[in-house]
């Protein structure tokens, strides 16, 4: 195992196709026309000397430490700001460049300390490397003059030298050691788009500076990305478990196991010992990019919270007895079994999870299909994309998003509704942002106006704050406005559509009723805006749209991506780079969930389970009969279990205590069970209520795969033994096993096979092509051997795009005298879901618990001023948290996140749901708002029960 | 006046200006020498509203400030003297000259008289070589300077 290092190309790839020849040390070199002389001399495998330029950047040309000869040119031009012309001919080592350089880096030298023996970049300095590289063997001026290296001289405080800036928690600010090479600060604009770090002063006083005067790190504009950290050449900016431990010695390409996205990363390890994570440059989603979790939160694999041994207990209210592997598995095989013989067949169920790998849902899955004879099997996705799942499926023949991240890169209008990446898709955020400042106009529909309308550099051109729970009648609104003023695409429609629907659904949208006009009184978005927002994204050149749970978590969800699946084909932006409708999926495998069967009525691959063929593959090969009935649906299940006729349920990686609707529902359906088993990392608020413990295995412990949100299929590898013992497929397996289960997989490639040999849209992937692929995208079959970066190229999956009516229909859930006020949810960029693995790093320093964002009107109604502590009540239930008044939100409309048991914002929402799907309604609650003082009953009560449940017995000591 | 006042103030001006400035090409300097001008420097509290209404960030916005020189972090005196530290002039015996104002007015380079009369500051080539050593005072140009003419400089600006 060795230390994967990327070749740095200095500067970035040219997207040319015009090929240029030139020669550099004798050598003759290929590369697209606006390369840059550095970048070809790397193609050439020739290292120019560099400080201040790095390929995830542009050339800045301000080392002075690249410089060329260039035959025919005076001087000595630097080669990263120098592009290649045709027969140029290159020497990158001549005798004056050598003097230059070597006189270049005396100067660095002499203005940074000389401690590299006990430097945390010791062995992965740039600096230290150039040194090597130019042959300096002196330095000829002392630190008598003015420096920024000792805090101390001539007995005095020396005042150009800064203190360590250690404010952010997972990395240090060391301004001695800075060569003012403003690779941070690009990195920060160029590649995050936060615009946080600065160079302030000038000349000798230049200082890379976060935010403004008084600002440290952490209370500046830094979103804590580590582009910074990791574009730096020296220990300025150092990664604070690498100060502690020391350099990695070996890594391992996996991909993170936080969002959608998917990114991938290095693990840097030194034994079993994760150093840190670097986000890999090779990886197609995030090209190199990284988020605060994916880069830092990892410390949740090893908090000291996990619980490593299995756990069982006769009754809720006892402590927990740990027990063996051995013992927990025939535990649940003799309670499973029981409650089937006694309750039914169909009185048992499982949840699998999106944070497993692929490996492990498929398991999951065919435990429960195949071992427990029965449909019941649900994953989260139900409370969050199952819509998109069911929206697009019916719209275009499959159930994903149509492009891939790169897609935007050619985007010239996106249109992002429901979603707010900055906070819950960071890398991808980034990725739009860069395409925003460089000239792709955005249209941000969002009853918050969120970082994304508006951030440094960026700016919507339209915001549409509508009322929650009306986007159906919004996006029905601009395809008014489209095909009333004749701005669709008619040749992509008669081409790739049923020109007789869309003639339906074009007389349906132009009714007058669903005119701007008319639907301004109860969206609350001014007409005039909603047509300016149809007209530019019809006629602005290639359009995309972006969503997220903000469309599909109402009870409208199905009928909103219905109406986005309309609007993409209506305007032709569909099946070619930079269109397109992209659900931003939220976990890191929940495509890959919703793939691998999780749904009650699907096998893998979304075919429905009456389908004899498909039933028949998986009879065939798993020698058993399949039902082929649907099963239960997690409301349903909970339900069931409340009636008594649901008794026992197996949950993988799954918090639905916290993260589903209703809490108080999901409390009693779950109250009401005979043997729950909770499969996860800690005691989660689910397991407050389970009979059965097993301890689960992170991300960094297991081989196997997660897809993301653009279908791409990515490598997950194991770094480190899981500290549990078993890998959750493992767990899965044995469990099975334990079930009489004849499963004797050794490696999870070999649950992959089995994917493959079953499911057509998988048919050629397997661990052989991801090693050399990276990843790859499905389908990936016969037809697309190498994966399909975008679908529907030449006409729809289901064959003729379907236009869908889509009448808008009030939700239930209505504001009234008693409850006034629409509550909507959301994320916040530090912290992750239900908050479970973050709240247990140091994210919790940027956001220590939910906050009710209420606009100043509504807060001086009721006499709550910021930081008070506030009621919030539905119909459903009440708890209280703190409120800050801000005019993101507008009036009427109240919002929280969910990261916090504490704050339980599930007690508040309704089990309303989507018509087709049952997701949940989250976005939408009536509520009040009114002073408190400080937890509710209901809060005392709750947290009084988890204490007691979270007991684990001591154990007795050997005799 | 209460610091919070204040700030509402700063706020309230700084926002006034970018209003009639914002649609300039280019418009942060231009900004930044009204604020200047009329605050007599720029308060730390403009710039997270410049920063805000140009759609840019805080560090941006500080880069920019820190950069000039020219943009105080204080007020100056009622009168400001740049004395040109360049080349030409220091051929010509500005050191000398400038020690001597400096002593005259009993301040250091950068400082402002304690009765906040006259701030004394450097400045590197005022494009006057040809009539060195020179100097500016409260933005006009004093050139050809000699012992006589700093004598009467040091008096007209400690009034």
């Amino acid at each position: 195992m060795t230390l994967i290092k990327e070749i740095d190309f200095g500067t970035p790839e040219s997207k040319s196709e015009n090929m240029v020849s030139l020669i550099v040390d004798g050598v003759e070199v290929t590369v697209p026309e606006g390369t840059s002389v550095m970048r070809a001399s790397q193609e050439a495998g020739i290292k120019v000397p560099k400080l201040c330029a790095t390929d995830m950047v542009d050339a800045f040309g301000s080392c002075r430490l690249c410089l060329v000869e260039i035959e025919g040119r005076r001087g000595t031009p630097a080669s990263c700001t120098t592009l290649v012309e045709p027969g140029m001919v290159v020497k990158t080592q001549t005798e004056p460049l050598k003097k230059i350089r070597k006189g270049v880096m005396e100067l660095y030298i002499s203005d940074h300390p000389l401690d590299c023996l006990t430097c945390a970049a010791n062995g992965d300095c740039e600096l230290q490397d150039m040194a090597g590289e130019v042959g300096l063997r002196d330095v000829r001026y002392g630190y008598e003059g003015e420096n920024h290296v000792v805090a101390r001289q001539n007995g005095e405080a020396n005042p150009k030298y800064k203190p360590k800036d250690e404010s952010n928690p997972y990395f240090t600010y060391d301004a001695s050691k800075c060569i003012v090479c403003s690779r941070c600060v690009r990195a920060c604009e160029e590649v995050q788009g936060t615009f946080a770090l600065t160079i302030e002063g000038r000349g000798f006083d230049s200082r890379v500076s976060p935010g403004m005067v008084g600002d440290d790190f952490m209370s500046s504009e830094c979103v804590s990305c580590g582009a910074c950290v990791q574009a730096c050449p020296t220990a300025t900016l150092q990664e604070k478990s690498v100060i502690e431990i020391g350099q990695p010695e070996h890594s391992k390409v996996t991909t993170c196991a936080y969002c959608g996205v998917g990114c991938s990363f290095k693990a840097e390890m030194r034994g079993e010992e994760l150093v840190r994570m670097v986000p890999y440059k090779d990886g197609k989603a995030n090209r190199g990019h990284s988020c605060v979790k994916g880069r830092f939160a990892w410390g949740y694999s090893t908090h000291k919270d996990r619980i490593l041994n299995p756990m069982v207990r006769e009754k809720v209210t006892d402590p927990w007895r740990e027990v063996t592997w051995d013992e927990a598995f025939k535990h649940i095989a003799t309670e499973f079994r029981r409650i089937q013989y006694q309750y039914g067949r169909g009185a048992i169920g499982g949840i699998t999870s999106s944070r497993c790998t692929n490996e492990e849902t498929y398991l999951v899955q065919k435990l429960i299909r195949a071992g427990f004879g029965n449909n019941n099997v649900d994953t989260c996705a139900r409370v969050c994309h199952s819509p998109t799942g069911y929206g697009l499926g019916q719209a275009y023949g499959t159930s994903a998003g149509t492009q891939d991240f790169d897609s935007v890169e050619h985007t010239d209008v996106m249109i992002v509704i429901g979603a707010n990446p900055s906070a819950a898709h960071p890398v991808f955020a980034s990725r739009m942002k860069k395409r925003l400042r460089a000239g792709a106009k955005l249209i941000v529909i969002d009853p918050r106006k969120t970082e994304t309308v508006k951030s440094a550099h960026v700016e919507a051109a339209h915001h549409l704050p509508l009322r929650p729970g009306t986007n159906v009648a919004l996006l029905t609104s601009l395809a008014h406005v489209i095909v009333t003023e004749g701005l669709f695409d008619e040749a992509f429609i008669r081409e790739r559509c049923d020109w007789s629907e869309f003639e339906d659904w074009a007389s349906f949208v132009s009714d007058e009723r669903h005119s701007p006009e008319s639907v301004e009184e109860y969206t609350g978005v001014p007409a005039d805006e909603m047509r300016q927002a149809a007209r530019l994204f019809a006629t602005g050149g290639n359009g995309a749209i972006y969503y997220g749970l903000g469309v599909t978590e109402h009870s409208q969800g199905s009928t909103t991506v219905m109406a986005i699946a309309n609007l993409a084909m209506a305007t032709g932006n569909i099946g070619r780079k930079g269109v397109g409708v992209n659900p931003l999926r939220g976990q890191n495998n929940v495509q890959g969930a919703c793939d691998m069967g999780s749904f009650p009525h699907e096998l893998p691959g979304y075919r429905h389970i009456s389908g004899e063929a498909t039933r028949d593959i998986f009879e065939k090969l798993w020698g058993v009969e399949l039902n082929k009935e649907p099963g239960l649906r997690i409301p349903n299940m909970l339900d069931a279990a409340v009636d008594g006729s649901f008794r026992g349920i197996y949950i993988q990686g799954e918090d639905i205590l916290q993260s589903d609707p209703d809490t108080k529902h999901v409390q009693a359906g779950l109250a009401a069970m005979e043997c729950v088993v909770v499969h996860d990392l800690f005691l989660n608020e689910t397991a407050n209520y389970a009979h059965v413990f097993l301890p689960g295995s992170t991300f960094l412990e297991k081989d196997g795969t997660f897809t993301n949100a653009e279908r791409r299929i990515n490598r997950v590898r194991k770094v480190m033994s899981p500290k549990n013992g078993l890998a959750d497929w493992e767990v899965t397996q044995k469990l099975a096993q334990a079930m009489d289960a004849d499963w004797n997989y050794s490696h999870p490639s070999e649950i992959m096979d089995e994917i493959a040999a079953t499911t057509p849209s998988f048919a050629n992937v397997s661990y052989d092509l991801l090693e050399e692929k990276g990843s790859v995208q499905w389908p990936c079959n016969e037809k697309a051997p190498e994966g399909t970066p975008i679908m529907h190229l030449d006409g729809f999956v289901r064959g003729k795009g379907r236009f869908i009516l889509t009448e808008y229909v009030a939700t239930d859930e209505k504001t009234g005298p008693r409850f006034p006020l629409l509550l909507t949810t959301g994320r916040i960029l530090s912290q992750y879901n239900v908050g479970a693995q973050t709240r247990r790093t140091e994210n919790s320093q940027w956001h220590e618990e939910d906050l009710l964002e209420i606009h100043p009107h509504d807060a001086e109604q009721r006499g709550i001023k910021e930081g008070d502590f506030v009621r919030l009540a539905s119909r459903s239930g009440e708890t209280t948290l703190r409120a800050t008044i801000t005019d993101r939100v507008a009036t009427g409309v109240v919002y929280t996140t969910f990261h916090h048991p504490d704050t339980q914002a599930n007690v508040i929402t309704t089990d309303f749901s989507d018509w087709a799907t049952n997701c949940p309604e989250y976005k939408v609650t009536a509520v009040q708002v009114s002073p408190s003082n400080g937890p509710s009953e209901w809060q005392i009560g709750y947290n009084e029960q988890a204490t007691q449940s979270r007991r684990i017995a001591s154990v007795e000591p050997a005799e | 006046m209460s610091v919070e006042a204040n700030v509402e103030e700063i706020t309230s001006v700084t926002s006034e200006i970018i209003q009639e400035l914002q649609s300039l090409e280019g418009p942060m300097l231009p900004i930044l020498n009204e604020i200047q001008d009329h605050f007599g420097f720029v308060p730390q509290d403009s710039l997270p509203v410049i920063a805000d209404k140009l759609n840019l960030s805080k560090a941006e916005v500080h880069g920019v400030v820190s950069f000039y020189h020219d943009y105080r972090s204080e007020p100056a005196g009622d009168h400001v003297v740049k004395i040109c530290r360049a080349e030409a002039c220091q051929s010509m015996g500005v050191n000398e000259l400038s020690e001597k104002l400096l002593s005259l007015l009993g301040i250091g380079w950068g400082e402002t008289s304690d009765n906040g009369k006259v701030t004394v500051e450097a400045t590197y080539c005022l494009g006057l070589c040809a009539c060195a050593p020179a100097a500016m005072v409260d933005g006009k140009l004093v050139a050809r300077l000699d012992d006589a003419k700093i004598e009467a400089l040091a008096k007209e600006v400690s009034q």
